[in-house]
């Protein structure tokens, strides 16, 4: 098997490891079969009219948020809760080493959160001497093995349950078990003291409710309801982004959310989370705070296409189904975001020059974009980030050779005299370069530049022998009149 | 203060002034359908066996008081104070204990009991769901640390979906600080895809529908 040179080196190991390969094509297409079985004509007519209903809503509070996330500030603090912004991580860390510091807690338990996994919150808070454990079994399994979330929703989908075990055996002080039930009791003991034991419970949200100041969570297990019930302060660390304005929008994104991550029509639990425990309550936390996080946000709405980006409700949808995630899985991202999702958000919040490959890790076969509940177009936004890479290296001319060939190119397209010695050089050039039709090489002197890395992938066809140009020349001659005779004679075929 | 820089970086970015006029959001979009009340009797009861909940439709309070009876035996319960569960007799149940308003003996008790016994504000049909309101007759430890919840729910309670659900309680925050929607067992597919349930919740649940 050839070698494909021109695919990002890092991915090599991935590409060539089987075990990988096939856990990775199980399970995502597990996760395909089960969404297209719940966003069914027969089992969810309006599929589609949600859909755009989502799009809509998240659009319309994307554009106005300035004013949702105010709204939201001011019903989280009629509930009796606090907002704290925070442009970056930083922010957030010095917040929460502040809380614990007042609580004199050493111990937070925390549900699966992606946008704390965008500021390392957890290594952060342990140089501090806080211990912050994951209570999600896919995270916890991942803390303890000190790796980063494989997919969005599946953090530990790579993992096989003799990886388990190792990762257990050599962390916990439990005999080895290998059967997923006795590992995840494992789990629940351990933690369920943590739950018990921690005073600050640290979560993510799913939605933001401006109209009812709620922090929505929805999950399977019951870490997120553990998390923000047992402990006596509750934080919710939150995108700006994940604002909508009505409590009655969760209906639609209820319905779109856990269909299109886990095919179930509804997760487990969905907890509408509104300010710490009310007088006539019995439980609940005492304190309750939603840290709003900006951390490159700002930066993405500038523009108002791909601003889109941020109406993602992480439901993984595009990962499971797309070539290239299936082929090169979840760690070769270069950012916490993976798949296609990860392809468009990592570029517009690291900047396009940090990783210029990833908006071409795509088949541009829009799989993605068909199963994206809130209809973000991923394929034109990867379209349009290659464009604005491209643009970006013209402005600081690194394009030479492309630009100069580009320019060969038009003087040979805009010259009928050029082109036909162009044809004719370029048959002569190539009848030697390959056999059966095929040239999987060039003469030495065409291989350089771009020409070089597009043909070290790829067959190019052989020329004919005879040119179109050629043989119409000689078809021409033989029947006299040339095109317009032959048209005549086929319609007396015709008629006769 | 980041306050004031997140939010001019924000209305920067959308060319909004801090007091420009925000458009019409998209309207709501709840549609309650008709329907009998036995289909969506029948709809719930699917549901929640689809989802591996033992649902039981008993005929009156008694029956249910007895099919609750049945899962005690050398077992230890405890009751939220919602008084529909009084009124099923489930609170005379001699291993039932109920009644308990302070939080350290509800986390101490809820930690080692079998079983939790709560009733539910609403059932949603579709998709097999208890609607829970957190409340001072329904703590919210009850349907979450025991292994196994029990719920009992008065059938004028089943709404049919999520859309009902949201036209009644328009604004959970009115009610109360926590609305948690129950679908099925606590469960987990983490390691290699495989369901198991009982992960941090209770991973036997049965509704019993009144």
């Amino acid at each position: 098997m050839r070698e494909i040179n021109t695919i990002q080196p890092q991915l090599q190991p991935a590409l060539k490891n089987p075990k990988l390969q096939l856990a990775i094509y199980t399970a995502t297409g597990r996760l395909v079969d089960k969404r297209k079985s719940v966003v069914s004509a027969d089992t969810l007519p309006d599929y589609q009219e949600l859909r755009t209903q989502a799009n809509a809503l998240k659009k319309h509070a994307i554009d106005h948020l300035d004013h949702y996330l105010l709204e939201f500030e001011r019903n989280v603090e009629a509930n009796g809760g606090k907002v704290i912004w925070c442009q970056d991580g930083k922010e957030v860390v010095d917040f929460l080493l502040g809380l614990a510091k007042q609580r004199r807690s050493r111990i937070l338990v925390k549900s699966k959160s992606m946008t704390t996994e965008e500021i390392h919150l957890n290594e952060h808070l342990e140089e501090h001497g806080l211990e912050a454990v994951e209570t999600d079994l896919g995270e916890y399994i991942l803390q303890l093995a000190h790796e980063k979330p494989y997919h969005i929703v599946a953090p530990a989908l790579h993992m096989t349950r003799y990886e388990v075990a190792d990762i257990f055996e050599k962390n916990l002080d439990v005999e080895r078990e290998e059967v997923p039930e006795k590992q995840t009791q494992i789990a629940r003991g351990i933690l369920r003291e943590k739950f018990l034991e921690a005073d600050i419970g640290v979560s993510g949200a799913n939605f933001l409710v401006a109209d009812s100041g709620s922090v929505v969570l929805v999950e399977n297990e019951g870490n997120a309801r553990l998390s923000t019930t047992a402990p006596k302060v509750h934080v919710a660390v939150a995108g700006i982004e994940k604002i909508i304005p009505r409590a009655q929008d969760l209906a639609t994104f209820l319905k779109l959310l856990g269909r299109s991550g886990t095919g179930q029509p509804l997760t487990v639990y969905t907890s509408v989370l509104s300010g710490p425990r009310r007088s006539d309550e019995i439980d609940g936390p005492e304190e309750f705070y939603v840290v709003l996080l900006d951390n490159g946000r700002t930066k993405v709405l500038r523009d108002p296409d791909k601003r889109q980006a941020l109406f993602c409700i992480r439901c993984g949808a595009c990962l499971n189904i797309c070539p290239v995630y299936r082929k090169i899985g979840g760690h070769n991202y270069p950012w916490v975001y993976s798949g296609p999702i990860g392809a468009i958000l990592t570029p517009q919040f690291e900047g396009l020059e940090k990783n210029p490959w990833l908006p071409h890790a795509s088949s541009l076969c829009g799989a993605c974009g068909e199963v994206c509940p809130v209809k973000i177009e991923i394929p034109r936004l990867l379209l349009e980030l290659r464009s604005d890479i491209e643009q970006a290296k013209a402005a600081k001319g690194e394009d030479r050779v492309e630009k100069l060939g580009f320019q060969a190119w038009a003087r040979v397209m805009a010259s009928p005299k050029l082109y036909r010695t162009a044809v004719a050089a370029g048959g002569w050039v190539m009848q030697d370069a390959g056999t059966d039709g095929w040239a999987s090489q060039l003469p030495f002197f065409m291989n350089v530049g771009p020409v070089k890395g597009w043909i070290s992938e790829r067959d190019l066809p052989l020329p004919a022998a005879k040119s179109f140009r050629d043989l119409w020349k000689q078809r021409s001659v033989g029947t006299s009149g040339g095109a317009s005779a032959g048209r005549a004679s086929k319609e007396s075929a015709g008629n006769s | 203060m980041s306050r004031e820089a997140m939010l001019s970086s924000i209305r920067e970015a959308l060319g909004r002034a801090s007091d420009a006029p925000v458009a019409a959001a998209p309207q709501i979009r709840l549609t309650v359908p008709d329907g009998d009340h036995a289909s969506r009797i029948q709809q719930f009861v699917a549901a929640l066996e689809a989802l591996n909940v033992r649902a039981v439709i008993a005929a009156d309070r008694e029956e249910a008081q007895q099919y609750v009876a049945s899962l005690l035996p050398g077992k230890t319960a405890i009751a939220s104070n919602d008084p529909f569960l009084a009124e099923c007799g489930i609170t005379d149940l001699p291993e039932v204990e109920s009644g308990i308003t302070d939080l350290e003996t509800l986390r101490e008790r809820t930690a080692h009991c079998d079983i939790g016994i709560t009733s539910a504000s609403y059932g949603l049909a579709d998709t097999g769901t208890l609607a829970m309101l957190a409340s001072e007759q329904e703590a919210r430890l009850v349907s979450l640390l025991p292994p196994v919840h029990v719920a009992l729910l008065p059938r004028e309670r089943l709404l049919s979906g999520l859309d009902e659900l949201f036209t009644l309680v328009p604004k959970p925050s009115a009610s109360s600080s926590s609305l948690v929607l129950i679908t099925g067992p606590s469960r987990t597919a983490d390691i290699e895809q495989i369901l198991v349930r009982g992960v941090h919740g209770p991973g036997e649940v049965h509704v019993v529908l009144v």
